[in-house]
C-alpha cells in the first residue's frame, strides 16, 4: 500500500524524465528507472522499518508537492555564514537548480573541478558512474533510490592529489516555493584526491515560510589516502520546509574527515550520515548540534563502520529542544572483525526545555572484534537548576541566566569545528535562536 | 538594613526555621553558628531566594521591604550577596563572561551606565590583584575544576566586583586551609564598612579569629538560643553545643 506516498513522486519522474539531463545515456536512464522502481515498490520510508522508527515521513503525503524545475526566482540578499568578503568560492542553488548569476567561484587551484553537477550529467556522465550507482535498493534507501531517478542538479567538486584549497566552498541551497509546495532531489559529489584539502560549508535556507518545500538531498563523499576534509553544515529552512539529506562517506588510508551540522530549522529534518573507514588510519569526526522548538522533528541517524584495523571515530551530538519538538539520534557504530585497534566513541546529549519535548536516543554499537576502545553515552535532562539560581543570584535575569546556559551547553559542540574560522558564525546562530524565543 | 520576624520556614514538608528573629543594622558583621541541622543553610538560602523553601510565617525585611517579595536577581541587584557554601560549576561559561554579565546586570538595575570592555577588565585587574587570586581563574569556565579555596577565593571575588550591601556567607570557611581562610578573611574585612552589612554562617568559631564580629548568634533547632558579642565565639569554642543539644520530648 504505498500508491499514495510515491504517486506523485511518480507522476513527477514521467513528466520530467525526457527533460532530466544525461537522457541521451541508456545507461544513465536505465539506472533512473531502477531506481524510481525500487521507489515505486517500497514507498517513502514508513516508521515499520527500524531506522525510521522514530521519524514519521507521513504529513508529506498530505502536500501536493509539485517537481521543482529550473527558475530566476530572485533572490535580494544571499544569506552566508561567512564574514563578508571571505567567501571566494561560492555556489548558490535555488530549489535545487544551480544559479550561475548569484554563484562566484573565484580563482581555484589547477586541477579543482567546482561544478554544476546538471552539466556534467548532461555533457560528460560517464565518468560519474562509479560515484551515481546507490550502495542498495531496500526499502531504507527508498529516498535514496528517489534521488537517483530524480537528479538534475548538484555540486561536484574535486580536488586532485595534493592540492589544498584555500578559503572555504560555500554552497548555499535556498528553498524558494512562491506559491505552491515544491519537491526537489539535489545530488552532490565531493571526490578528494589523495593527499588533498579542502573546507566545504553548506548552508541550507528557504525564503519566508511560503508553500512547503521538499528538499530530498543526496552527498556522495570519497576521500582517497590523506584526503583532509572539512564539512559543516547548517540549516535554517523555515518552518514548513523538509529536509531530508542522506550523506555516504568513504575513507580511504589516514584519511580525515570532519563534520559538523547545526540544525534549527524545517518542519522536519534528517540528516543521516553513513560512514565507511576503508582505511588504515582513517579518522572521522561526525559532530552536531540541534535547537527545535514549537512542533519541529529533528532526526540525526549516523552509522559508522569500521572495516580495517586502527580506524576511528568521534562523535558528539548535542540538542536543545522547547515545547512540543522532537528529536531523534541514532548512532550505529560497527567494529568490523578484521578492525582491531580501532576508537570509537559516541555521545548524546539533550537539554529538554520543555515537559512536552521528546528526544529519542538510541546508541548501538555493534562490535565483532576483541581489541578495540569504543564507548558511547547518552544523557537527556533539563536546565541545571542549581547552576540558574548561582547566576540570578548574581544578579542575572531568569531569561538571561537561561540563554547563557543554553548557549554554553551547545557551544561545548560548536567549538568542535575544526576550521575556526566558522565557529563565530555557528555561535551566533545560537544565540539569534535564543533572542527569538 | 535587615530584620527578621518570626520567621518559620518548611523544606519538603518539615520546618527547618522556627521562628526566627534577627537585627542586624548597617555598618555591622554578625556571625550565627550553631551545629549541623540547626537551619543555618537554609536561612541563608531562603534570604537569597532558592526554590524549594517554603516560608510559612514571619516575615523579612531589607531596607524596609519585603526581601521575599522580590526575585533572587532583583535581591542581588539590591545588594544582596550570598556567597556559596558550595559553589555551583558552570561548564561553557568563562568566569569573565559571567563576572562581566553579573556586574552589568546590577549596574542597568541602579541606573548607572554598564562597563565597556576595558572598564571591566582594569576592574579586574585590580581585584584579582587585591585578592591575591591567579589571572588564569577569569578564564575558566566558573568554577569548573576548581580547588575548594579557588571555589571560595571566587566568591570573594564576586562579591568584592558586585559590591553587597548585604553580604551572606554559608559557611564559606568550610575545608579551607589556613592560606585560603584568610584571603576569605582579608576580601571580607576589605568590605567591611558604616553602610554595608555582613552575616557570617559558621560551623566553627576559626573564621571569626580573622574577621571580628559584632554579634554573635547561636542558631539551634530552628531559633537563635543565645546572643552575646564575639566573646561568645570563644565560649562555644570551648564548650561546643552541648548545652543546645535537642531537649527530650
Amino acid at each position: 500500500m504505498t500508491g499514495t506516498s510515491t504517486q506523485p513522486f511518480m507522476e513527477h519522474f514521467a513528466a520530467l524524465k525526457a527533460d532530466l539531463p544525461g537522457r541521451a545515456r541508456p545507461w544513465l536512464s536505465d539506472l533512473r528507472e531502477a531506481g524510481m522502481r525500487a521507489f515505486g515498490s517500497h514507498g517513502l520510508p514508513t516508521t515499520r522499518s527500524e531506522s525510521w522508527k522514530y521519524t514519521n515521513l507521513r504529513p508529506l503525503e498530505k502536500i501536493a508537492f509539485r517537481a521543482a524545475g529550473r527558475n530566476t526566482v530572485s533572490i535580494d540578499r544571499l544569506p552566508s555564514l561567512l564574514p563578508a568578503g571571505a567567501a571566494e568560492h561560492r555556489l548558490v542553488f535555488v530549489n535545487g537548480s544551480y544559479r550561475s548569476d548569484l554563484s562566484s567561484l573565484g580563482t581555484l587551484p589547477d586541477g579543482v573541478e567546482l561544478v554544476s553537477l546538471a552539466m556534467l550529467l548532461e555533457h560528460d556522465p560517464d565518468r560519474l558512474a562509479p560515484y551515481l550507482e546507490p550502495n542498495g535498493h531496500g526499502p531504507e534507501q527508498s529516498l535514496l533510490a528517489l534521488n537517483t531517478a530524480m537528479m538534475s542538479d548538484g555540486v561536484l567538486l574535486s580536488v586532485p592529489r595534493g592540492v589544498t584549497v584555500r578559503g572555504p566552498i560555500e554552497l548555499i541551497f535556498i528553498g524558494a516555493a512562491l506559491d505552491q509546495p515544491l519537491a526537489y532531489h539535489p545530488r552532490n559529489l565531493i571526490l578528494m584526491g589523495p593527499d588533498s584539502q579542502a573546507v566545504v560549508v553548506e548552508h541550507h535556507v528557504t525564503l519566508g515560510d511560503g508553500p512547503a518545500t521538499l528538499a530530498n538531498t543526496t552527498t556522495q563523499v570519497r576521500l582517497a589516502e590523506g584526503a583532509l576534509l572539512h564539512h559543516y553544515k547548517m540549516q535554517a529552512e523555515g518552518t514548513e520546509a523538509f529536509h531530508l539529506a542522506t550523506a555516504e562517506v568513504e575513507l580511504d588510508r589516514d584519511a580525515h574527515y570532519d563534520a559538523f551540522g547545526m540544525s534549527l530549522g524545517a518542519r522536519l529534518s534528517r540528516n543521516e550520515v553513513s560512514v565507511r573507514l576503508n582505511g588504515e588510519g582513517a579518522t572521522c569526526h561526525l559532530n552536531g548540534a540541534y535547537m527545535m522548538r514549537g512542533r519541529q522533528h529533528c532526526d540525526n541517524t549516523t552509522v559508522i563502520e569500521h572495516l580495517v584495523p586502527k580506524t576511528s571515530c568521534k562523535e558528539v551530538f548535542k540538542g536543545v529542544l522547547d515545547d512540543k519538538a522532537r528529536a531523534v539520534f541514532q548512532g550505529r557504530i560497527v567494529v568490523h572483525p578484521d578492525a582491531q585497534h580501532s576508537d570509537g566513541h559516541q555521545l548524546s546529549k539533550v537539554m529538554l526545555l520543555s515537559d512536552q519535548a521528546e528526544i529519542d536516543a538510541k546508541p548501538e554499537l555493534e562490535i565483532y572484534a576483541d581489541d578495540v576502545k569504543c564507548s558511547h553515552g547518552a544523557t537527556a535532562g533539563d536546565l541545571d537548576h542549581d547552576a540558574l539560581f548561582y547566576l540570578r543570584s548574581r544578579g542575572l535575569p531568569e531569561a538571561r541566566a537561561r540563554s547563557l546556559l543554553i548557549e554554553a551547553f551547545l557551544t561545548e559542540a560548536v567549538e568542535a569545528i575544526a576550521a575556526e574560522d566558522l565557529c563565530p558564525a555557528f555561535l551566533a546562530s545560537i544565540a539569534d535562536w535564543l533572542k527569538t524565543e | 538594613m535587615l530584620e527578621i520576624k518570626n520567621l518559620h520556614v518548611t523544606v519538603e514538608g518539615k520546618e527547618i526555621v522556627k521562628g526566627l528573629d534577627l537585627i542586624i543594622v548597617p555598618g555591622e558583621v554578625h556571625a550565627i553558628m550553631g551545629p549541623n541541622g540547626s537551619g543555618k543553610s537554609t536561612l541563608a538560602y531562603v534570604m537569597t531566594g532558592r526554590e524549594g523553601y517554603e516560608v510559612t510565617e514571619g516575615e523579612v525585611l531589607y531596607e524596609g521591604r519585603d526581601l521575599l517579595a522580590m526575585a533572587p536577581e532583583e535581591r542581588a541587584a539590591e545588594g544582596v550577596f550570598l556567597a556559596f557554601q558550595y559553589p555551583v560549576e558552570i561548564p561553557g561559561v568563562a568566569n569573565t563572561t559571567f563576572l562581566k554579565e553579573a556586574a552589568n546586570a546590577i549596574r542597568r538595575h541602579r541606573g548607572e551606565p554598564e562597563l565597556d570592555a576595558m572598564q571591566f577588565l582594569k576592574l579586574m585587574r585590580r581585584k584579582v590583584k587585591e585578592l591575591g587570586i591567579a589571572d588564569d581563574m577569569l578564564k575558566r569556565a566558573v568554577n569548573v575544576g576548581f580547588s575548594g579555596g579557588e571555589k571560595k577565593r571566587n566568591e570573594m571575588l564576586q562579591m568584592a566586583v558586585l559590591e553587597p550591601r548585604l553580604a551572606v556567607l554559608d559557611e564559606t570557611d568550610s575545608g579551607l586551609d589556613i592560606d585560603a581562610l584568610k584571603t576569605v578573611a582579608d576580601g571580607v574585612n576589605a568590605l567591611r564598612s558604616p553602610e554595608r552589612s555582613m552575616l557570617i554562617i559558621t560551623h566553627y568559631q576559626r573564621l571569626l579569629n580573622y574577621i571580628v564580629p559584632d554579634r554573635v548568634h547561636v542558631l539551634a533547632h530552628g531559633r537563635i538560643q543565645r546572643s552575646g558579642g564575639k566573646e561568645l565565639a570563644q565560649e562555644l569554642e570551648q564548650k561546643g553545643y552541648a548545652e543546645f543539644a535537642p531537649e527530650a520530648a
